[in-house]
């Protein structure tokens, strides 16, 4: 449906994309006693840290490899080895995952041989996971990180079944894509349980980066899913994978274990999660529980009751490519006109966006398209903030980084449920700009014609024959 | 000073009212209020309308005399807007407790108006009486005599407690406590030959912006409205207008009618609900202002407002042709509002497949017909099912009416569309039509309605609700088919008369038992019409059909002995 069109622009102004080591980052933060190691300088880290910090208000594990100017230009074998030796030591994690970064792909580092070489002159690594993924800065944007981390994920760490005939059909791996907060993950381990199934996510920022006290300091990640379970995920009988961008890795699993899997591109709306639970009711064989009948109905009545505010909003929207799709689609389908809409990568997923086109760009275009086209919503990461203030339009918050509000980890837009709680909010948005900025004066209809001439001055007239 | 009970006979009396004129002396005593059932009511009391008809004075203090269910349960929960004071929103109630129920609430009220003028200094007090302080003999009268003395400001006694009967009561007693004690206390500061009284209309959603400008265009000045956005000293100086508009609602009939007694405004009955209404009904007081000696030049000034305003609501609407071709509406409200829509429906290029006539009088119904044509399909009470059924055959592709009957367009997921009273936006003059059309598109399009009709993942074919009911009805159809004898009993329980619960066989049966030509002779024998009078005219009707099949049950009962 939607035209796919890039910016010609030599300056992006007001980025909406992040960088694809920190979406790498982040997937490897979805696992138990990971500790992510960018190989670039040290300033790579610290924005990735910073935003992380900021957007989940948690302690946020994050290495570097500290490349200098000289051992840039050497080639970054020792800083890598040295990075590995000491992360080892200190925090004692049970996985290190790699993401190179523009400086060292632009040197052509070469990470995989270095991991090669530090096994060898280390021999108590034989066996330590190490997993590498390459992250240019200078390509796509924080969701191919993500999906590419993943992807290597599985392939590294994934074991091919012992017996393939013999799967457990209780167990459910799940692949879910960046655009899924802990909240979300939390919210679809609910649901897959209910149906007696026993899922395992891959990562599982639900365990991680839910919010929760530790026991103890640890530097590394806390919760999350362990190596250990990632191993065994060939034994299980499904693979569901969410959004588009878990393609690669969800085919990735099949090649490796031969367990097929099944996408689901969206799972904020009706539809689609009336398909994730036929498609959960089919494998477990169990019938749908009450309790998802009951919020099926809670969605359809919330919908009918936020159409009415929802209905006819002209939408400026700027996220990922799933995630704009995901809630793009949905607020489509409450009847917004999706008027601008700008996203950061490529993606099959962005063909199916109700607009008419859709730009890979930055924040100056939404709120120049939001501008142009009279967009009356805007919804987008807390970037947009400066943009909702001068078009002076009412601003839903989606996506990372939320670093001016609570709860980011928490933001829950799956499931019934969530889509549910999803219309309450926007809704609600939308009645209170009203009540602020847009209630009815005497002057609301003064001149309500486009082609409206001045309206002749009667009252002159009247006062003038009155006398 | 009147008694309440008096006052309400008063209210009773009204020779303005069309309906009211044809009723026989002991009919008027029993009033237009329905005979409220218990069990069947849902309406609000004659407090709520009284509350509803003054709180858009925006610059009074509403003072409720009760305890606090009148007030603490209902407060701010209307549309009306200001364009300034906000004092009218602000909740005031005496809260009695069981000490005031038993020693008296008279000084708790008194001490009530002082702390608000105390505190918030509005431009008048009223104060309105509830069911228990009316049993208990609180007068409020008398205390608000004694605090307007006292604290030098008005402080107006509203005495129309609940009980006394339902809202449309409650409204004509506010309109009583206007007359008695506001209107004509003060002077305008200035007059012109131009001013105008709008009587009637409550500003909900604004929409009386929509009209306003026009007003401001042509130079008439809005002396008063009572009381969308009004003031205490413009209702108070409203006697020096020289013509009044009472708008459609009768809400307020006696207003209107007694300021042209003691003042001699004249005034019509008028709306601005829809494009040829709101030109007719500035016409009309250009009409009787030039009557009353405006310059005559102000009818041509109003007709060329009224052909540039016209032009351009007409243009802006039958834009709309194009997506609305095929598109079919059901219109179920009330009253003038059926026929004053159908026309901007009709240019916007949709088709209605029904209108409902519940409330409307004989001439909306022959003006519907000469809208939609003699094939007009007019329902004149329809079950939630048969509403449902008749949306879900695609015989419509939207559903226009009041809020009371969303829940069924919207659980029978289908578009709808509130066109009443309790609607979010405003469609008054022209611009309010081209808005209402507009909204209509809206809906009408929403990708929302394929997303909530889809079944869900558990169901099975023809297991929903809504298809469980289509079924039934059908299959109750299918069984009244069949069965003649069953099918004639359906039709003779339909229910003509709702208030004294008698259904059209009883009506049929004493028309031919007794050879009935008159409204007059049916009531006498069935009671029918002896409520509220709205089903006059569908006995009329019956009576004028004549031809319905059968022959008189005593001669059937003897046939069958």
């Amino acid at each position: 449906m939607a035209k796919v069109v890039v910016a010609k622009k030599s300056c992006a102004v007001n980025p909406l994309k992040m960088s694809q080591p920190i979406g790498a980052a982040l997937a490897f933060m979805g696992l138990r006693g990971a500790m992510p190691l960018l190989h670039g300088s040290q300033g790579c880290t610290s924005f990735g840290l910073v935003l992380f910090v900021r957007h989940f208000k948690e302690a946020i594990p994050l290495q570097t490899t500290a490349m200098s100017e000289v051992a840039t230009v050497l080639g970054g074998y020792e800083n890598v080895e040295q990075a590995v030796l000491n992360i080892i030591k200190r925090a004692k994690p049970e996985i290190i995952g790699i993401a190179s970064t523009g400086v060292t792909e632009t040197k052509g580092d070469d990470v995989i041989g270095y991991i090669e070489l530090i096994r060898k002159n280390h021999p108590e690594l034989k066996n330590f996971p190490l997993v590498y993924v390459s992250t240019p800065d200078f390509k796509d944007a924080f969701q191919d990180g993500w999906e590419k981390a993943v992807t290597r994920l599985v392939e590294e760490l994934v074991e091919p079944p012992a017996n393939a005939a013999r799967r457990d059909m209780s167990r459910v791996n799940v692949l879910p894509g960046s655009h899924l907060t802990p909240g979300d993950i939390e919210e679809l381990r609910a649901i897959i349980e209910d149906f007696g199934l026993e899922p395992t996510f891959l990562p599982d920022l639900g365990g991680s980066l839910d919010g929760h006290i530790p026991d103890d300091f640890t530097p590394t990640t806390i919760g999350g899913v362990g190596v250990d379970e990632v191993a065994t995920m060939g034994d299980a009988g499904w693979t569901i994978a969410i959004g588009a961008q878990m393609r690669a890795a969800a085919e990735a699993m099949r090649k490796k274990t031969g367990v097929p899997f099944r996408l689901f591109e969206r799972l904020c709306g009706l539809a689609p999660n009336d398909e994730l639970i036929a498609f959960l009711t089919g494998i477990s064989g169990r019938p749908a529980p009450m309790k998802y009948r009951r919020q099926r109905g809670q969605l359809v009545d919330a919908m009918l009751d936020g159409h009415f505010h929802i209905g006819g909003r002209r939408l400026a929207i700027g996220a990922e490519p799933d995630l704009l799709h995901d809630v793009g689609s949905f607020l489509h389908e409450m009847g917004a006109h999706i008027e601008a809409a700008v996203t950061t990568t490529q993606s099959p997923s962005l063909e199916r966006i109700p607009a008419e086109e859709v730009l890979i760009g930055d924040l100056e275009d939404l709120e120049r398209l939001a501008r142009d086209k009279g967009c009356d919503l805007l919804v987008t990461h807390s970037h947009g903030r400066q943009a909702a203030e001068r078009l002076k339009i009412p601003f839903h918050r989606l996506g990372i980084p939320m670093f001016d509000r609570l709860g980011a980890g928490h933001k829950l837009s799956i499931g019934y449920r969530g889509t549910r709680d999803l219309v309450f909010q926007v809704a609600n948005l939308l009645i209170e700009d009203h009540e602020e900025h847009h209630r009815v004066t005497p002057e609301t209809w003064r001149n309500p014609w486009d082609d409206a001439t001045a309206p002749v001055d009667g009252a002159a007239i009247a006062t003038a024959l009155a006398h | 000073m009147a008694s309440l009970s008096a006052t309400i006979q008063d209210v009773f009396n009204e020779p303005g009212c069309a309906r009211n004129t044809h009723k026989s002396a002991n009919e008027k005593k029993k009033g237009c209020t329905k005979q409220l059932q218990p069990g069947g009511a849902a309406g609000g009391c004659a407090f709520d309308g009284a509350k509803i008809a003054l709180q858009p004075f925006t610059d009074v203090a509403h003072l409720v005399h009760g305890p606090i269910a009148c007030e603490g349960n209902s407060w701010d929960n209307r549309g009306a807007a200001s364009s300034g004071p906000a004092i009218w929103r602000t909740s005031f109630t005496t809260d009695l407790n069981e000490t005031d129920v038993v020693f008296g609430g008279e000084k708790r009220l008194f001490k009530a108006c002082k702390e608000i003028v105390e505190k918030y200094d509005p431009a008048a007090i009223f104060v309105y009486q509830t069911c228990v302080p009316a049993m208990i003999g609180d007068d409020i009268n008398a205390v608000c005599k004694a605090a307007s003395e006292k604290f030098g400001k008005p402080v107006i006694p509203v005495n129309a407690p609940g009980f006394v009967g339902p809202k449309n009561l409650g409204n004509k007693l506010a309109g009583e406590a206007l007359l008695d004690h506001v209107i004509g206390t003060m002077e305008p500061e200035y007059t012109t030959p131009y001013d105008v009284n709008i009587i009637g209309e409550f500003n909900l959603s604004g929409e009386l912006w929509q009209v306003k400008p026009l007003f401001d265009e042509l130079g008439l000045r809005i002396l008063s409205c009572i009381s969308g956005d009004g003031r205490y000293q413009e209702a108070a100086s409203a006697h020096r207008a020289r013509a009044a508009m009472m708008v459609c609602s009768k809400a307020m009939i006696n207003v209107a009618r007694k300021m042209e007694d003691r003042y001699g405004i004249p005034y019509f009955e008028g709306s601005f609900y829809g494009v040829q209404d709101t030109s007719d009904s500035l016409r009309e007081l250009a009409r009787l202002l030039i009557e009353r000696g405006a310059p005559a030049e102000l009818r041509d000034r109003v007709e060329k407002v009224i052909a540039r305003e016209e032009a351009r609501a007409w243009a802006a609407i039958s834009a709309y042709r194009p997506r609305f071709k095929g598109k079919k509406v059901l219109l179920i409200t009330g009253g003038v509002k059926s026929w004053s829509v159908v026309a901007a429906l009709q240019e916007a290029g949709l088709e209605l497949v029904g209108t409902s006539v519940k409330k409307s009088t004989r001439e909306d119904k022959e003006r519907i017909k000469e809208l939609m044509g003699q094939d007009a399909h007019m329902i004149k009470d329809m079950t939630p099912r048969e509403m449902y059924k008749m949306l879900k055959e695609a015989k419509a592709d939207i559903m226009l009416s009041g809020g009371r009957s969303q829940f069924i367009a919207l659980k029978a997921t289908m578009p709808w569309l509130d066109i009443n009273q309790e609607r979010h936006h405003a469609y008054m003059g022209y611009v309010g039509m081209v808005k209402l059309v507009q909204e209509i598109d809206k809906t009408l399009f929403n990708p929302v309605w394929q997303e909530v009709r889809r079944p869900a993942p558990w169901a099975r074919a023809g297991d929903t609700w809504q298809d469980k009911a289509l079924a039934q009805f059908e299959a109750e159809a299918a069984e009244l088919a069949a069965d003649p004898v069953k099918a004639e009993e359906a039709r003779r329980a339909r229910p003509v008369c709702l208030c004294k619960g008698v259904s059209l066989g009883s009506v049929e049966d004493a028309i031919l038992d007794f050879g009935l030509t008159t409204v007059d002779g049916v009531k006498e024998k069935t009671d029918a019409s002896g409520g509220c009078g709205a089903c006059a005219i569908r006995i009329e009707e019956i009576l004028e059909a004549g031809a319905f099949v059968g022959q008189p049950t005593q001669a059937r009962n003897i046939a069958a002995e």
